[in-house]
């Protein structure tokens, strides 16, 4: 018999869709904010998430003992992610601790990509909000300077817009969602986000599901129960929707495959239950902004979510009639 | 008119164009058939000849007492020169007689038209059909007249011919379509004729317009027929998918069409069926797609039953260098061939040829989870938990998630971009899972 033939079960043919390409479609999705970044803090941003990217990709090739950096991209999107976390202040060192916990911490201790149960770029920031909150907290966030290409580290006086109600008042809608606001690399154009998930919506890489559960919620929520910031209910929720991390968690965190459910019904539940974590943290916890740990906490109950919302299967009602 | 749609499925690369437009032609009846004694699901059939013995064309060589069960019939006149194990595209190999042929295709005196259908009972019909070894030839193999002969208690209304042809590469379904009209709506009406059913319906998928122009035409002034336009999307020709679009009914879990009152047929076994019963000609030939990029000259062809597949691609101008995967039937549910010296059966609906460009074999990662092999699923599974389990061994797991439901599509290991086998496993663990049914049940 011709031993040039392959023998395998079918199927015999397969997308052309690999772990690398839908990594790559994901740094592409990205892209938008992160030229909004430099746009808004000049060339510290760029240079926070090159030292982001390089050093996630070298601690995963040293972990792995392998020279190919880039290998499945995973570990680009973990460094891109993280560094979209972090305030343009952030120091060279901060940055390289972060993302090298982020991959080693974060991923490479559960058994590597697949396997790790918590959103690795968010182990990351977490890490670095106990060990450097001073670093990390909402007072030192450098002003943007729109096409200003270098940021004024020094003036960094200005609070996240979520951090008091008063520079809140100050901080029009319209404002927070171009981006001209305070606040990390990628929190602060809701619009660039927005761009960014579409693609990955129309690549269905990711679903609606949960930033629609998520987004959904924090709206809800905001404007059932949030202090009126302004004289409109209405607005307070859109105000809670755009200001901070919500969007960035809920498009781009939540969203992280590995460590979110597969189930449709898991998705919705999983991105509510990130919306209603972030709430309980805004409204009645000790920090002003709570993303991050609600996406961590909900991260733990993927498992559970997904066995409990496996999909009725086909024809399990009898005839629909 | 259209149809409504199934949940999930994916949208390979069709490929139809390689042979779309080729008529049909006839493959010369070659010098060698080697026709095994299983080419259908149930129980084989048992050889009536030997050695030596001088057979006609059409001539009944194989048979079992079996209900679930179809004879085979000699598909050249000449002489028996080898009985036993031959390779089989299945992988193993199985008893199968091989005829020299005489080159004359002298038919069997048996084979002569059965007379007039109006005066025949349904009980008698089965019968010819049982005798011509029909079976079902969209790939699937179970014999035709036990799908005929649903149990009283499942009155059967409709009868829904098969012409989706949702697998890439193959064309022969619609090209019969666009050649035989009139055989498949005689043999659709037979079929509802023996089961007493009221309504056909002929499903084609909306990429073939051609064939669903000559097929509407040929349906006019018929009250009980009516031909339907599917979406084109894999796996629009499974059973359950098809009879869900055409009719809203949801054959239940573990369940059969029958169970909803539907039966569904394959366009080809229509047309054999027409044949039966026009002509008594028992199945002895059938069209075989022979197509993909690693085929000299694709083609779609009538075949005479246990040719050869390398008669078969010799006779289309060989292989290319780079063919690395030789199958048979389709690219999504089709079995890989260890060579060429296998032969057509009653189930081969082609020969595809594939090339280095389009055999993946990149290196398995670990599954990121990303869920679309949940959301492509077309009967609703989470693929990656059943693989899961499968490589696990945890054969109870992979039940609770409904794994024995699986139709084999091959929809999640084609779209998984950690190029996992889930298919693969799955199949895997369904056998045992349906191997632990039949001992408790014991
Ligand atoms: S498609 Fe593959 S990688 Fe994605 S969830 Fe399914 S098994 Fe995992
Ligand atoms: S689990 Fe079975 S039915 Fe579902 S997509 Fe995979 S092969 Fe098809």
């Amino acid at each position: 018999m011709n031993d040039k033939l392959v023998i395998s079960s079918s199927p015999h043919i397969r997308t052309v869709e690999s772990v690398q390409s839908v990594m790559i479609d994901v740094l592409v999705a990205l892209f938008p904010v992160a030229l909004i970044s430099v746009l808004l803090f000049g060339y510290q941003a760029l240079v926070i998430m090159l030292i982001a990217i390089a050093s996630a990709m070298l601690a995963e090739a040293a972990w792995l003992r392998k020279l190919d950096f880039f290998g499945d991209g995973s570990a680009a999107v973990t460094g891109l992610l993280l560094a979209m976390t972090l305030p343009a202040s952030a120091p060279w060192w901060l940055v390289m601790i972060g993302s090298v916990s982020a991959i080693i911490i974060g991923k490479q201790v559960f058994g590597g990509v697949g396997h790790n149960i918590f959103n690795p770029a968010l182990v990351g920031r977490a890490i670095l909000v106990i060990s450097w909150g001073g670093h990390m907290a909402g007072n030192v966030w450098p002003v943007p300077k729109p096409f200003a290409f270098t940021a004024d580290i020094s003036a960094v006086t200005t609070a996240t817009p979520l951090a008091g109600t008063e520079q809140a008042l100050n901080t029009t809608l319209s404002q927070l969602f171009i981006g001209n606001v305070a606040g990390s690399l990628g929190e602060t154009s809701a619009l660039a986000l927005l761009v960014g998930a579409f693609w990955l919506l129309y690549k269905g890489h990711i679903d609606w599901r949960i930033p629609g559960g998520f987004i959904g919620t924090v709206f809800i929520m905001g404007a059932a129960l949030g202090e009126g910031f302004y004289y409109n209910q209405l607005l307070t929720g859109l105000f809670h929707v755009l200001a901070g991390g919500v969007l960035l968690g809920a498009l781009f965190m939540a969203t992280d495959m590995v460590t979110s459910p597969v189930t449709n019904r898991g998705k919705l539940i999983f991105g509510a239950g990130c919306g209603l974590m972030t709430m309980l943290i805004r409204l009645f916890g000790v920090f002003p902004e709570g993303v991050t740990y609600a996406i961590l906490l909900m991260n733990a109950l993927t498992p559970v979510i997904d066995n409990f919302t496996l999909p009725k299967k086909f024809g399990e009602v009898k005839r629909s009639a | 008119m259209g149809s409504a749609a199934f949940r999930g499925g994916v949208h390979p690369h069709y490929r139809k164009e390689l042979t779309a437009s080729l008529a049909i032609t006839s493959m010369p009846p070659p010098a060698k058939v080697v026709i095994p004694l299983q080419q259908h699901i149930g129980a084989p059939a048992e050889s009536l000849v030997k050695i030596g013995d001088q057979l006609l064309l059409g001539q009944k060589i194989g048979d079992s007492k079996g209900f679930v069960s179809a004879p085979v019939h000699a598909s050249v006149s000449g002489t028996v020169v080898a009985v036993g194990p031959y390779n089989h595209p299945l992988g193993r190999k199985v008893e199968a007689i091989t005829i020299q042929s005489d080159g004359l295709d002298t038919w069997h005196g048996e084979v002569k038209p059965a007379g007039s259908l109006d005066l025949m009972t349904p009980e008698q019909i089965r019968g010819l059909i049982r005798e011509a070894g029909l079976v079902g030839m969209g790939g699937a193999t179970f014999p035709t007249h036990v799908k005929l002969a649903p149990p009283a208690e499942k009155p059967i209304d409709t009868v829904i011919i098969n012409g989706a042809e949702c697998e890439p590469y193959l064309t022969a379904d619609h090209r019969m379509m666009l050649e035989k009209p009139g055989d498949i709506i005689f043999g659709l009406k037979v079929m509802m004729k023996v089961l007493g059913a009221s309504r056909g319906i002929i499903g084609i998928e909306s990429n073939k317009p051609d064939a669903l122009r000559v097929m509407k035409q040929a349906v006019e002034g018929e009250a009980e027929i009516s031909v339907v336009s599917l979406h084109t999307k894999y796996p629009q020709g499974a059973e359950k998918m098809l009879i869900y679009v055409t009719t809203k009914r949801k054959v239940p879990s573990g369940g059969l069409p029958m169970d909803v009152g539907v039966v569904n047929h394959n366009v080809g076994t229509a047309i054999a069926l027409a044949e039966v019963i026009k002509e008594g000609k028992p199945l002895i030939q059938r069209v075989v797609t022979v197509t993909g990029e690693g085929v000299i000259r694709p083609a779609n062809l009538m075949v005479r039953i246990g040719t050869l597949v390398s008669d078969l691609l010799s006779f289309c101008g060989g292989l290319r260098e780079t063919t690395r995967k030789l199958i048979n039937g389709g690219p999504m549910m089709g079995l890989a061939l260890a060579g060429e010296d296998i032969p057509v059966i009653k189930g081969t609906s082609g020969i595809l040829a594939l090339t280095d460009d389009d055999v993946d074999l990149a290196r398995q990662r670990t599954c990121i989870k990303c869920a679309k092999c949940v959301s492509v699923c077309p009967v609703n599974l989470a693929p990656t938990f059943i693989a899961q389990a499968a490589e696990h061994s945890l054969i109870q797991r992979a039940d609770k998630l409904h794994a024995a439901d699986c139709i084999e599509c091959g929809c999640c290991a084609f779209i998984c971009p950690a190029r996992i086998p889930l298919t693969q496993w799955i199949r895997l663990a369904k056998a045992d899972i349906l191997d632990r049914r039949k001992q408790q049940q014991k």
